[in-house]
């Protein structure tokens, strides 16, 4: 039986997204990983990728090799959302945390921090306490996405949320730790940007030519020190 | 083996049907923008249909053959000549060592694809020939092709093959035109727009805006609102997925687009019509024609069986060259 709460709908005609909410919070995460993981692990024929999010999972497929293997009658969207219902009601029991906690070592200076004395001002706080608040918590890695190795990570105390600019920079450097609202991400590549940049890593996020493409994976938690 | 890029075009880059399986890491597939063009000359050569080409916009680049080859050009009609005789889309021609392929003006759409018989040597990247132009990697060095590069062949052309029957037959070359009618299938928000909204979406031509790329196509005409503002968590996104703006306008996610976003997703492009979609440049214009799910998956199926037949046809035909 299926959680009336979760949403199945197409993202095209060669796609669909089970949506588990429409909120973030860890637990609806751990279980949009958890069913990526599983069709990762056990891929149906003509599956090509799961994609998890904050809250949901998209499934890619391809409609030929699906009709195939599940029947021509069937349409291709109604064989991948059964096999989805089917499988949600054995991870939510089976659910388990298996996450690594990965240390990144942070430049606060202020040629790194662009906007950490904005953001310290924002929220009458001096910068060194910004940093002391911000380098207290650990964060998990919700999802990956913008750019090749982009994290999407949370929750940001309240006592330093800031909103994006107003304007955004043409150009984030490399390594930059941003700050959007109660998220925190790092941009694993210069690239233009809205979010509040309070710090720069000269960790490697992006590893196009090791075996895993990027430093870190949703599900991961992310402590960061000051370097 | 080689060819050279004389002159290297607006955007010219090397790519294949895309990078599936990355999407999880924030990497996105690029490919090309056409794919039924790109598949349709591959498999018209009798190579395989994800073999790397390489798309142009226009102005074109002009490339010198440093030796024989068999190619085919498809997608838009840039008026190509081969040493100032000119050459038809969708055929095979044999290209002799020493000759210049121009291309003279734009007649038909915005991008054209050019493959060559064997394939063209490339480096992959995590399975694919594809450019990603945002991480610079993949393609040829994670770039567009500029004046001087060279590009070797993966096969010999010896001699002339006799190639007079082949082409590509008319039903499965996309209607291109630069005012398309594109059917789309509902997206998740689509429930939240009215029946006023909704009409409005479907009842007049959208312009495609100078600020449209291979990422995403911007779209405007007289705005669409949603009763209320709706702010998304940020979850997965497709190529062919129309997003509604804050400021009710439109964008449709094309090949190299974000593999998540957060704004509401009105429609989808169905994998059929994407091709025609994606040979559209700035100030033509679209209009959305909605149809069932499973029509768009009928259309789809459809086509790739047709595309069975073309393929079993080159097959045959492309043995007996005899290169």
């Amino acid at each position: 039986m299926t959680d009336k709460s979760i949403r199945i709908f197409p993202l095209g005609d060669s796609a669909l997204t089970v949506e588990y909410g429409t909120t973030i919070s860890v637990e609806l995460n751990q279980r949009a990983i958890a069913l990526a993981d599983h069709f990762q692990n056990n891929p149906f024929p003509g599956f090509i990728e799961c994609v998890p999010a904050y809250a949901s999972v998209a499934i890619f497929y391809d409609l030929v090799e699906v009709k195939r293997a599940f029947g021509e009658s069937m349409a291709a969207f109604d064989a991948i959302k059964q096999l989805a219902e089917k499988t949600l009601p054995t991870l939510s029991s089976t659910l388990t945390v298996t996450t690594r906690t990965v240390k990144i070592p942070v430049h606060f200076d202020a040629e790194s921090a662009l906007d950490l004395d904005f953001v310290a001002r924002e929220n009458n706080l001096s910068p060194t306490e910004v940093i002391e608040i911000f380098t207290a918590a650990t964060y998990r890695v919700f999802m990956l996405g913008f750019l090749p190795g982009f994290t999407y990570m949370g929750e940001v105390d309240e006592r330093i949320t800031t909103p994006r600019r107003e304007t955004p920079r043409t150009l984030v450097p490399k390594g930059s730790v941003g700050i959007a609202g109660k998220q925190t991400g790092i941009y694993s590549l210069a690239s233009p940007g809205g979010w509040q940049i309070i710090g720069r890593t000269d960790v490697e996020m992006f590893t196009p030519n090791s075996e895993s493409p990027t430093h870190l994976q949703s599900g991961d938690e992310v402590k960061f020190v000051p370097a | 083996m080689s060819i050279t890029f004389q002159k290297a075009g607006l955007l010219t880059t090397l790519q294949d049907l895309g990078r599936d399986g990355y999407r999880r890491f924030g990497i996105n597939p690029n490919g090309v923008m056409d794919q039924a063009a790109a598949r349709l000359i591959n498999i018209l050569l009798g190579n395989d249909e994800n073999e790397a080409v390489i798309e142009m916009h226009f102005p074109a680049p002009q490339i010198l053959f440093e030796a024989n080859a068999v190619i085919a050009i498809g997608g838009a009609d840039f008026a190509a000549t081969l040493d100032d005789e000119s050459l038809q889309n969708w055929q095979p021609h044999f290209v002799k060592k020493g000759s210049h392929l121009k291309f003279q003006n734009k007649t038909n759409g915005n991008r054209a694809y050019l493959a060559v018989h064997g394939g063209l040597k490339t480096n992959r990247w995590l399975d694919s020939a594809s450019t990603n132009l945002t991480a610079q990697i993949g393609g040829h060095e994670g770039r567009k092709f500029e004046a001087g590069d060279k590009l070797s062949f993966n096969k010999k052309t010896k001699k002339q093959p006799h190639l007079a029957a082949a082409q590509v037959s008319s039903s499965l070359i996309p209607s291109y035109s630069r005012f398309p009618t594109v059917r789309v299938i509902a997206g998740a928000e689509y429930e939240m727009l009215s029946e006023e909204t909704r009409s409005k979406f479907f009842e007049q031509d959208w312009t495609i805006s100078v600020n449209s790329d291979r990422m995403g196509f911007r779209l405007y005409g007289e705005p669409i609102m949603l009763s209320a503002p709706h702010e998304l968590v940020s979850s997965a996104v497709n190529f062919g997925t129309v997003q509604l703006l804050p400021d009710g306008q439109l964008i449709v996610l094309m090949a190299d687009h974000q593999t998540s976003g957060g704004y509401p997703r009105v429609a989808h492009v169905i994998t059929r019509d994407l091709p025609l979609l994606a040979q559209l440049g700035a100030n033509d214009k679209v209009a959305f024609h909605l149809i069932e799910h499973n029509e768009a998956e009928r259309l789809a199926i459809e086509f790739e069986n047709e595309l069975n037949f073309f393929r079993v046809g080159c097959r045959f035909q492309t043995q007996s060259w005899n290169i």
